[in-house]
């Protein structure tokens, strides 16, 4: 018979830490910020909607660092696909060919990145910070930095500004791609495989996984939810920019960590990382609400992601006693 | 002064059970004194007292005729006791003389002088003899010469009783030899050595005196040339007590085809020209020492090695083994040597460990693992093998190394295996457990799987092998029938001969 004693240590308080922390923040920015309009519906769902892009990126950003793997690629592929879905509408004004090359785009640098890693035995790091250079200069060269206007409105409609019975699409496209996150992640042998592949490669490979295989395979998947973010990005602001995405690797990074994946690989949380990446929008438009310059905004989102990320450290610690 | 460089008194320790029960043992100065056992017989807690890994129960230690408190590897380290460990503890990416001076830099102004590091290590180095630049990398070094380093490196911090554990197991004949020059070198400068290895050739060849362990107490000791291989191995299995795993004697049809054959399988250079076959049903033992290449053989029909050369037929059929996802698919399963590296990941659960293999045949619509079947196999394993666990869900390396140990083989039992490959099952196991899984082996064999057994422990290969194959370097060397073989002592002679 078991005390409550051991089933209290039982419970793996790291894996909710996220959601702890997410629910502390909210009730602070409520009751702080709730005469400025933080608890405002309209403003609900613009913090979901501007962290739309970070979100769906952290969905394989989960199985990427849970593979035991990094990506600092997705930023550079986003403006380097929004940039070749404006160019081919443009030009041709078929959307379904600017969503197969963008796509295909980001299939491609993720392979590239996975051979780096795997074949090459490059540290994903390495392999994927040179690939973001070469990436986003690829993306200031195609129009000489110049930014590259949609006018396809229906492209604007399905992948940026429209809603459907009132929800942004934005947040339904979120919505669609952690879905089948948390379904490919939790409920096939491939989710099972990426862990096992963090876990310990050495005994995954005993038992019989292709670790090569499903490594390239997370970075592909990077490289295609990144380049999907990067269309939302051309349909939402209407334009093609080198510059869209600068940063966001550091923020899917952050979003996956705080939803409760280890960097070192063998854990993850799909749905942890939405809350990480929302986590940090809230932070964000909190930040602004309280009129703060964005000097001092770019400070505390600093000091917030680090207490944050240190907490559930301590706490992990505590669990493996 | 004393004669001896270091005397322990009564030493005791338990585990739960003792291991130590009351042992004397004494080193003199500038000699080479060989510690030998089986396994379990405390060897190795021992030399942990010694050097500071473990605290005695009891017992008194004296170094240079004083009494000597070691409580930490620093306190063993300040009266000059160093231990040139199995797996090596040097630093690859950086150099023989940074690694000799690691943690006792040598500065000037500020800075590391590392024109004198370089001079005072190369003086180190050849006062021994051993022939390498300061300033090469580690990493770029062969093991033999990499070994010689951290022994120079415990030289030069003036270390005078060395303990070297198997160091000759993954080195060649020449390098053997080095060492050995090495060893006299060290002597002749009044540095004692304690030997500890199963390579009784090298034992008799190399060594002052001797200490023979057993069921943790000194079952003797003396000097060299009184002792041969035979009284050796005599005193190391006499009266030896513990939970015999005595032989049952079972059958199988000896005439039926084989199940696998292995021709001329070539790992690499070293092991080549392997050739045996296993009947359905038929438990067939690996024996020899450290470094015989016994683990490589059944890594490389778990498709973990690329085969140099050679032909493996199952059932008569030649099949070809490129991958491990070949030899699984083949009806192969191995039970890694070391469980916590290879066998399972760690930071999972019982039950993601157990269906790691299995994984993709789980699966509802050949798309999401059935979680409900996944949840009832992993149940049964703990129900069948008798793993003691809260539930299934519960972290594994919060078990027992001997529970570990059960669902490494569960999760190859789920893959329902033909032949079935078990490399040290029971190293780091507990006694009911160790007889829990012997049991199980022989069950298996009596449902017409072939089992491949690697074991260095003698008991237990005796115990449940129809026929035990022996290697040395690389070669096989005898291959006898469980029948013939009349006690452990003659399997023990036949591992320590080269052919």
């Amino acid at each position: 018979m078991r005390s409550s004693k051991s089933v209290k240590k039982n419970i793996q308080w790291d894996k909710y830490m996220v959601y702890l922390i997410f629910i502390s923040v909210f009730i602070v920015f409520a009751i702080v910020l709730g005469d400025k309009g933080f608890l405002n519906k309209n403003n609900i769902i613009n913090i979901l909607r501007q962290t739309a892009m970070i979100s769906i990126m952290a969905v394989a950003g989960t199985f990427v660092m849970a593979a035991g793997q990094i990506d600092l690629t997705v930023g550079a592929i986003a403006a380097m696909t929004a940039m070749f879905v404006s160019l081919i509408l443009q030009s041709t004004n078929s959307i379904i060919l600017a969503i197969l090359v963008g796509i295909g785009f980001g299939c491609i640098v993720g392979f590239f990145n996975g051979v780096l890693v795997t074949k090459f035995g490059l540290p994903a790091f390495l392999a994927t910070m040179g690939m973001m250079q070469i990436v986003r200069g690829s993306a200031m060269w195609i129009t000489d930095t110049s930014a590259v206007p949609i006018r396809n409105e229906t492209f604007c409609k399905v992948f940026g500004i429209g809603n459907v019975a009132g929800v942004p699409v934005l947040i339904l496209w979120t919505a669609f791609f952690y879905i089948a996150g948390i379904i490919v992640f939790n409920k096939t042998p491939f989710g099972r495989h990426t862990l096992a592949t963090g876990g310990n490669e050495t005994a995954a490979q005993y038992s019989g996984v292709n670790t090569t295989k499903i490594k390239t395979a997370v970075f592909m998947m990077s490289g295609v939810f990144a380049a999907f973010a990067g269309i939302l990005y051309a349909g939402r602001l209407q334009a093609g920019r080198y510059s869209y995405g600068e940063g966001d690797e550091m923020s899917v990074i952050a979003a996956v960590v705080l939803g409760g994946t280890s960097m070192a690989g063998g854990t993850g949380s799909v749905i942890g990382a939405l809350f990480g990446s929302v986590l940090m929008g809230m932070i964000n438009n909190a930040l602004i609400l309280a009129n703060l310059s964005s000097a001092q905004q770019t400070i505390v989102k600093g000091i917030i992601i680090v207490l944050a990320v240190a907490m559930s450290n301590i706490v992990q610690k505590k669990n493996k006693r | 002064m004393s004669d001896y460089a270091l005397e322990m008194r009564r030493i005791e320790k338990s585990f739960a059970v003792p291991v130590l029960k009351g042992v004397d043992f004494a080193v003199k100065k500038g000699e080479v004194h060989a510690l030998v056992g089986g396994n379990g017989a405390g060897k190795s807690t021992l030399m942990k007292i010694m050097t500071g890994v473990y605290s005695k129960d009891a017992g008194e230690i004296f170094i240079d005729g004083k009494t000597a408190v070691i409580n930490n590897i620093h306190d063993a380290n300040r009266y000059g006791i160093a231990m040139i460990f199995q797996e090596l503890s040097l630093i690859q990416t950086m150099t023989v003389a940074e690694n000799i001076f690691l943690g006792d830099e040598v500065t000037k102004n500020g800075v590391r002088d590392t024109a004198y590091m370089n001079r005072r290590s190369k003086e180190v180095l050849s006062s021994l003899g051993i022939n390498v630049e300061p300033n090469t990398i580690v990493g770029t070094l062969s093991v033999g010469m990499s070994q010689m380093v951290e022994i120079a490196k415990a030289i030069a911090k003036e270390a005078k009783i060395l303990v070297l554990d198997e160091p000759t197991a993954s080195l060649s004949d020449s390098e053997t030899e080095h060492l050995f020059r090495l060893i006299a070198e060290l002597k002749s400068k009044g540095v004692s050595m304690i030997y500890i290895s199963h390579r009784m050739n090298e034992i008799l060849k190399v060594a002052d005196s001797i200490t023979i362990l057993r069921d943790g107490l000194i079952a003797h000791t003396d000097q060299i040339e009184n002792m041969d291989l035979n009284s050796i191995i005599m005193h190391m299995l006499k009266n030896k007590e513990g939970k015999k795993f005595d032989w049952v004697e079972r059958d199988y049809d000896e005439q039926a085809p084989d199940l696998l054959t292995v021709e001329h399988l070539k790992v690499n250079d070293s092991i080549a020209d392997i050739s045996f076959s296993l009947k359905p049903g038929e438990i067939l033992g690996f024996a020899g020492l450290m470094g015989s290449g016994r683990t490589e053989i059944l890594e490389t029909l778990f498709g973990r090695r690329r085969m140099l050369d050679g032909v493996v037929k199952l059932s008569g059929k030649k099949i070809s083994l490129n991958n491990t996802k070949d030899a699984i698919n083949a009806g192969f399963a191995l039970i890694p040597e070391d469980r916590r590296k290879q066998g399972l990941v760690l930071i999972h659960t019982v039950k993601e460990n157990a269906i790691l293999p299995r994984v993709t045949r789980l699966c509802r619509k050949k798309l999401f693992v059935d979680e409900k079947q996944a949840n009832e196999m992993v149940e049964n394993n703990v129900k069948e093998l008798n793993i003691i666990t809260d539930n299934i869900h519960k972290r594994i390396n919060l078990l027992s190394g001997g529970n570990q140990q059960k669902v490494v083989l569960a999760k190859w039992l789920n893959m329902k295996p033909e032949i079935i490959m078990l490399d040290e099952p029971t190293a780091g196991v507990d006694i009911g457990a160790k007889a829990e899984i012997i049991d199980l082996i022989r069950k298996l064999a009596n449902e017409k799987k072939g089992v491949l057994f690697v074991s260095s422990e003698l008991t237990e290969l005796m115990a449940v092998c129809d026929r035990i194959i022996v290697l040395y370097d690389g070669r096989i060397t005898g291959s006898l029938s469980r029948r013939e073989l009349k006690a452990e002592e003659e399997l023990q002679h036949a591992i320590q001969q080269k052919c």
